[in-house]
């Protein structure tokens, strides 16, 4: 089955529709272990000063190879600074992909639309493939696609809240709209939040914080991969309508006793 | 230390400037110049790794080293 639903971003093949974020585990051994439950073909990683009092062992050296790297600008308040983020990362990773983020508020970690929408442009300019984190917003998301944008990211709801999908209507719509695979980007609790992400039409979800402060997160990510798995599967199964009185299963005729 | 001809900053941090070039200050910090996933960026700019050994460096010089951390 996954065979046959390739996912494509920017012609980039993948099969795929779980991003996996690499920041919070326990040690490093379990985000290794739960990148390999996850089944992950892309994961996310950041870009910070350097200490000059020296360096463990780089999230590089121990993902090379297994993984894509999808840099962030994660923290970026502007879009220089969003720009700048991604240029250093383009330089340490070797790729022209960036997840953009722009931040407007430090405590709900929610987009600075007009500074997003700048840095897109401008990065989409230098050749950058960008995969922007955005509202749920439907005039959003289409600004972004209309800029070239290769994905949009919209919330289901703040970064690290666990609260899941509060919008399912608008990620619905913005599904439904998009020209861009839509990724649904933040929010995301546990494994029924990514199956019904995916059951509205979102071609992938990234997750983080769900899985590296699950009490097993080994198990968490392999929970999510089935999730992932599960709603893509539902929603090219096309749901039954939901309906107001119950629709008998079993047939009406030979009732015993009538 | 008869070379040092002002202050530059290191990741936000004054430093007295004792480098003539970019590899030279990387080396002086200990970070290898053929290290993965690092990236530099003077004034603003981002400097290519093949360009560290050719970029001199100037008092008021601000440097930014990164390198890929862990990240959502």
């Amino acid at each position: 089955m996954k065979q046959n639903d390739p996912l494509v971003i920017a012609g980039r093949v993948f099969h795929s529709r779980l991003f996996l974020g690499t920041a919070g585990y326990p040690n490093r051994q379990v985000m290794l272990d739960a990148v390999a439950a996850s089944g992950t073909e892309m994961a996310t990683a950041s870009i910070r000063r350097i200490s000059l009092a020296g360096e463990e062992e780089s999230l590089l050296d121990l993902l090379a190879g297994r993984v894509h790297f999808l840099p962030n600008t994660a923290g970026c308040q502007t879009a220089k600074d969003a720009v700048l983020t991604a240029e250093l990362a383009r330089e340490a990773l070797q790729t022209n992909w960036v997840k953009l983020e722009v931040i407007g508020d430090r405590e709900l970690l929610y987009p600075n639309v007009e500074e997003l929408l700048i840095a897109a442009q401008e990065l989409i300019a230098k050749g950058f493939v960008v995969l922007p984190y955005c509202n749920d917003d439907p005039v959003t998301c289409q600004k972004l696609a209309d800029l070239g944008c290769a994905t949009v990211m919209p919330l289901g709801s703040p970064i690290g809240s666990g609260l899941g999908i509060s919008n399912p209507h608008l990620i619905e719509l913005i599904c439904a709209r998009s020209p861009v695979p839509v990724v649904l980007d933040a929010g995301i609790g546990t494994a029924s939040d990514a199956a019904l992400a995916m059951e509205l039409g979102c071609a992938a979800v990234l997750v983080n914080t769900a899985v590296s402060k699950a009490n097993d997160p080994v198990r968490m990510a392999a929970a999510m991969r089935a999730a992932v798995e599960g709603g893509r599967l539902a929603h090219l199964s096309g749901r039954i309508p939901k309906r107001t009185n119950a629709e008998p299963s079993s047939p009406q005729f030979g009732l015993v006793g009538t | 230390m008869g070379m040092i001809q002002g202050m530059i900053r290191i990741n936000g941090e004054g430093a007295p400037l004792s480098a003539a070039t970019l590899a030279e200050l990387l080396a002086q910090n200990g970070i290898d110049i053929d290290g993965k996933g690092i990236a530099v960026a003077l004034n603003g700019q981002v400097v290519r790794r093949r360009d560290w050994m050719q970029t001199k460096l100037s008092p008021g010089d601000d440097v930014e080293i990164v390198r890929v951390r862990q990240g959502g």
